[in-house]
């Protein structure tokens, strides 16, 4: 065929390419109007449509504050960790890589398996708070679908030392126990927050502004002395063991300031490992357990007689044949005596003298003493939990019941209560606020008693930690020491167990010029020995000893060795 | 033959001698924006940008080719061309691959091709050449059969299914059909038979077929399933503001919110990173493309090549105007790519090759002139 042609009917219908091109042109100022419609005058909206689709805004964490000691120790630090999680639907990974990562989270393939089956969820953890090395090694195994996200995790160096102390945060950072949880709002700091953006699958591809930028947690330094705390535990924990006892407790406190020193319980446990924990081990016992605490609060009567000059420290008073009836009741000394001076009385810790003496007293000016040096009120330390122990209002006091409680039973208190109120005894009369944070300033009391019956006091507990009384085991060498022990039946089902004690010791060091009280509180000692003058006062004396070395306190005795006690039955006491 | 200066000028000029400099500038022109734009959407597939690079080579040799043939030798092949292509349709519909559902694909040994595609240029070869054949004396007669003809390779790429290759090749073929002067009369009465049909059509339609439509209405009815791909594509192309967010700087399609962002909805990536300036800049280069092609049309030699030119031309713009108006939300979502921007080996071939004839068409324009 031949292609040839002819010009003339080469030519289309001219009306047929106008309207071709009409239609070409109108079409395309559709799409420009179009273009201008959705680019110029919905721009804003469509921007802010875009941008509600990877625009998200993301909490900072904030690091949450170190817990220091006094002397800046750390007893609690942050360190990062991550968390691994996945999106179960995208993931996609061989055998091999699922056996690797698995062995990398120590988690079983069985239980890797059932994860990534949890395909309706969106957010499943693999595993919680994870070295950053062994994330980084998760990361190069390059598994689709396998996320990390960023947490610090708590560290606790003081270990099973400070724990009851201490306490510890729960897995999403905040505080659960302990300092941690009685500090947290100051230590959690606030979380900031960031916008970054997001693409379809919700990784982030890019942070983009700080909207507000977090802020740390507080440091909070401590009243604590690692130093003071560790070889109080360490005491108290051999203590413990050594007596097959069920538990034990340990307080030192800084008589000039109200400071805690060291605050130690036996059974521990180590707080960063909580894997396995009995109730038994959590209990921080100085703070939040209560108890009959038996003879160490004797001084507290002899000091309510001595103040309202019913007696002097050398009045006599007869205690044959070492037990004394009350109506229904017989009260007993462990170790009968006949006439005692107060001081001996106190020396010797018999009950029968200080019930004899507490019947000639006011029931009210007991009362008063008990409150005024804070048995029965929390210590106010913002710990959680704390015991405020039990004191009955005067009014329903029967005899008996005033007579028991000369020597401590019937009424209870907890382990820091006790050696609070020993403080009075330590600063002259007068009583300082407790404190767990480091203030390292002398603070201004409340006068509780006179400044005379305190020296007569505490010539008193110097005695009774002599030769002849029941605590010379509590003797250090280089320091005049003065304190009394306590024994006490526990209660049990509403009496008293015959054969479980709670053996106890509350002192102070130097007798001259007194810095630390310590008390000890052991807890069911298994055996033969189990008064406080021989389960208890060793370790006051370990703790007291090393304590006062390590703060330089002056000497005010010989550095001698101690003049030996003629027998262990001079510890021997009524209660 | 030695290498000096005078014989490799000549053969350059023998080698650029079939090409058409402004049709060429044009292309690419658009070929560039196509490139550059498909980088920034393939950030994170690179490969994907080189077998584009790969592609452009190849369809420039095809282009270079169909420029050197003159249009009395293309309308040699136009019958052979189309039987073939018919036949290989048929042959897909027998045994081709499915790929997403649908089964567009022939295996032919090593090659992989896409028979429809072929037919975007066989069908207006066949049917400018039935035209020419019997231009002297067409009676309506010839136009019921050259839309039987075009009919034929409709349906078939119409079942695989391909709506967007069905409806450019029907497009092509209708454009000859009008140009070859198919009366005012017939077309009305196919409008408004074609219009009576759309209720009972309506009732035979699929589920999701109506729901496509319904979509376009309202995107938002659905915005997590049909309405989805309009949706994002708009607040893309809307987001682009006047100037753009910057080559490279598109949040929407560098996080994955832009579905089919390296093939039909490529625009929408464009779009939000060269803003209202890129597109009017895109809109004029097809403009002076379109242009540039009826000037051919109009000033070709042959009834053939003025029907063969015109209807191509107007295929770029149909392809152009429909992807667009997909993309910035006022047509229905079809699979037609943007022309020379959308990656895809065998539609870059194609409109090369129809490029090549456009130049071929007014190469020899001057034959008649003497």
């Amino acid at each position: 065929m031949s292609l040839a042609a002819t010009p003339a009917l080469v030519r289309l219908p001219v009306w047929r390419a106008r309207f071709v091109l009409a239609a070409f042109v109108f079409a395309f100022i559709v799409l420009a109007v179009r273009s201008v419609y959705l680019q110029a005058m919905k721009t804003g909206f469509l921007q802010e449509q875009g941008e509600a689709r990877y625009s998200r805004v993301m909490e900072v964490p904030a690091t949450r504050g170190r817990i220091l000691d006094r002397n800046g120790e750390a007893l609690a630090v942050s360190t990062p960790v991550k968390s691994i999680w996945v999106i179960p639907d995208d993931v996609k990974a061989s055998r091999g890589q699922k056996k690797r990562l698995a062995g990398l989270l120590g988690l079983d393939a069985r239980e890797l398996d059932k994860k990534l089956a949890e395909t309706s969820r969106d957010f499943v953890y693999l595993k919680r708070q994870i070295a950053p090395d062994t994330a980084d090694k998760v990361e190069a195994l390059g598994i689709p679908g396998v996320y990390q996200q960023r947490e610090y995790r708590r560290y606790y160096p003081g270990g099973e030392v400070t724990a009851h102390l201490i306490g510890f945060t729960g897995v999403d950072d905040a505080g659960q126990e302990g300092v941690e949880l009685a500090f947290q709002s100051s230590l959690a700091g606030q979380p900031g927050s960031r916008r970054v953006i997001k693409d379809r699958l919700g990784r982030i591809v890019e942070d983009v502004e700080s909207i507000r930028g977090a802020q740390d947690g507080h440091d909070l330094t401590l009243s604590i002395d690692s130093k003071i705390q560790s070889l109080a535990y360490g005491a108290l924990r051999s203590a413990v063991a050594a007596h097959g006892a069920k538990a034990g407790a340990i307080v030192a406190i800084d008589v000039r300031t109200g400071e805690i020193l060291a605050l130690a319980n036996v059974p521990s446990y180590n707080p960063n490992n909580r894997s396995h924990l009995s109730g038994a081990q959590l209990r921080n016992r100085a703070i939040t357990d209560s108890f009959e605490p038996g003879s160490t609060l004797k001084p507290f009567t002899i000091a309510v007689a001595l103040e309202q000059h019913r007696i002097a420290p050398t009045t006599r008073i007869q205690t044959a044949p070492g037990k004394l009836t009350i109506g229904r009741y017989t009260i007993h000394d462990a170790h009968p005596e006949s006439m005692l001076s107060v001081a001996q009385v106190i020396q010797k810790s018999s009950n029968v003298g200080a019930a004899k003496i507490a019947l000639e007293l006011p029931r009210e000016q007991m009362w008063k003493m008990f409150e005024r040096v804070g048995f029965g009120a929390p210590p106010q330390l913002r710990f959680p939990g704390e015991a405020s122990g039990k004191v009955r209002p005067w009014q329903t006091w029967r005899p008996i019941e005033q007579a028991t409680m000369a020597y401590g039973h019937g009424i209870s208190v907890s382990l820091l209560q006790l050696a609070h109120a020993y403080t009075v005894f330590a600063r002259d009369g007068v009583l300082v606020p407790l404190t767990l944070v480091r203030t390292g300033t002398p603070v201004q009391g409340v006068r509780v008693i006179s400044a005379r019956t305190t020296h007569e006091i505490r010539d008193m507990l110097e005695l009774a930690v002599q030769p002849g009384g029941t605590g010379p085991r509590a003797r250090i060498v280089g320091w005049r020491v003065a304190g009394k022990t306590g024994t006490a039946h526990k209660q049990e089902n509403g009496g008293y167990a015959p054969d479980k004690y709670i053996a106890s010791f509350v002192g102070f060091a130097p007798a001259s010029a007194p810095r630390m009280v310590i008390a000890v509180m052991i807890d069911e000692p298994a055996g033969r020995e189990y008064y406080g003058g021989l389960v208890a006062a060793p370790v006051f004396a370990q703790v007291m000893q090393g304590a006062l070395r390590m703060l330089n306190v002056p000497h005010d005795a010989p550095l001698e060795p101690l003049e030996q006690p003629s027998g262990s039955d001079d510890a021997r006491e009524g209660t | 033959m030695t290498l000096t200066p005078v014989t490799v000028r000549r053969a350059i000029a023998r080698m650029t001698s079939g090409l058409d400099g402004p049709l060429l500038a044009i292309v690419l022109a658009l070929t560039g924006i196509g490139l550059a734009t498909l980088y920034s959407a393939s950030y994170d597939t690179p490969a994907r940008f080189h077998a584009q690079l790969l592609n452009f080579a190849v369809a420039f040799a095809a282009l270079w080719v169909a420029a050197q043939v003159p249009p009395q030798t293309l309308a040699r092949f136009a019958l052979p061309a189309y039987l073939l292509g018919l036949a290989l349709l048929v042959a897909v519909a027998l045994f081709g691959d499915v790929v997403n559902g649908a089964r567009r694909w022939l295996h032919l040994g090593f090659l992989r091709v896409q028979p429809s595609e072929m037919m975007k240029i066989a069908v207006p070869l066949m049917l400018a050449w039935y035209f020419h054949r019997y231009e002297a004396a067409l009676r309506l007669r010839d136009f019921a059969l050259a839309g039987l003809l075009l009919a034929l390779p409709v349906a078939l790429i119409a079942r695989q299914p391909d709506l967007g290759t069905a409806l450019l090749v029907f497009a092509v073929g209708f454009y000859v059909i009008f140009f070859a002067g198919i009366g005012w009369k017939v077309l009305a009465t196919l409008a408004a038979l074609a219009l009576a049909s759309v209720a009972p059509l309506w009732g035979l339609l699929h589920d999701y077929q109506r729901k496509r439509i319904l979509t376009l209405l309202d995107p938002t009815q659905d915005p997590l399933g049909a309405g989805y791909h309009i949706i994002q594509s708009t607040i893309a192309v809307g987001s682009g503001g006047i100037a753009g967010k910057g080559w490279l700087h598109g949040t929407q399609a560098h996080l994955e919110f832009i579905p089919e962002r390296h093939t039909d909805f490529i625009f929408a990536v464009f779009s939000e990173e060269f803003g209202l300036i890129g597109n009017c800049v895109l809109l004029l280069l097809y403009a002076l493309l379109i242009g540039r092609g009826l000037m051919i049309a109009a000033n070709a030699a042959t009834y053939f090549s003025r029907l063969l030119a015109a209807s191509l031309t107007l295929m770029y713009f149909t392809y152009a105007f429909v992807n667009m108006g997909m993309v910035a939300g006022i047509l229905p979502v079809v699979g037609v790519p943007l022309p020379f921007v959308s990656y895809g080996g065998t539609s870059l071939a194609t409109l090369f090759i129809g490029v090549g004839l456009l130049m071929s068409v007014n190469r020899h324009r001057k034959l008649v002139q003497t």
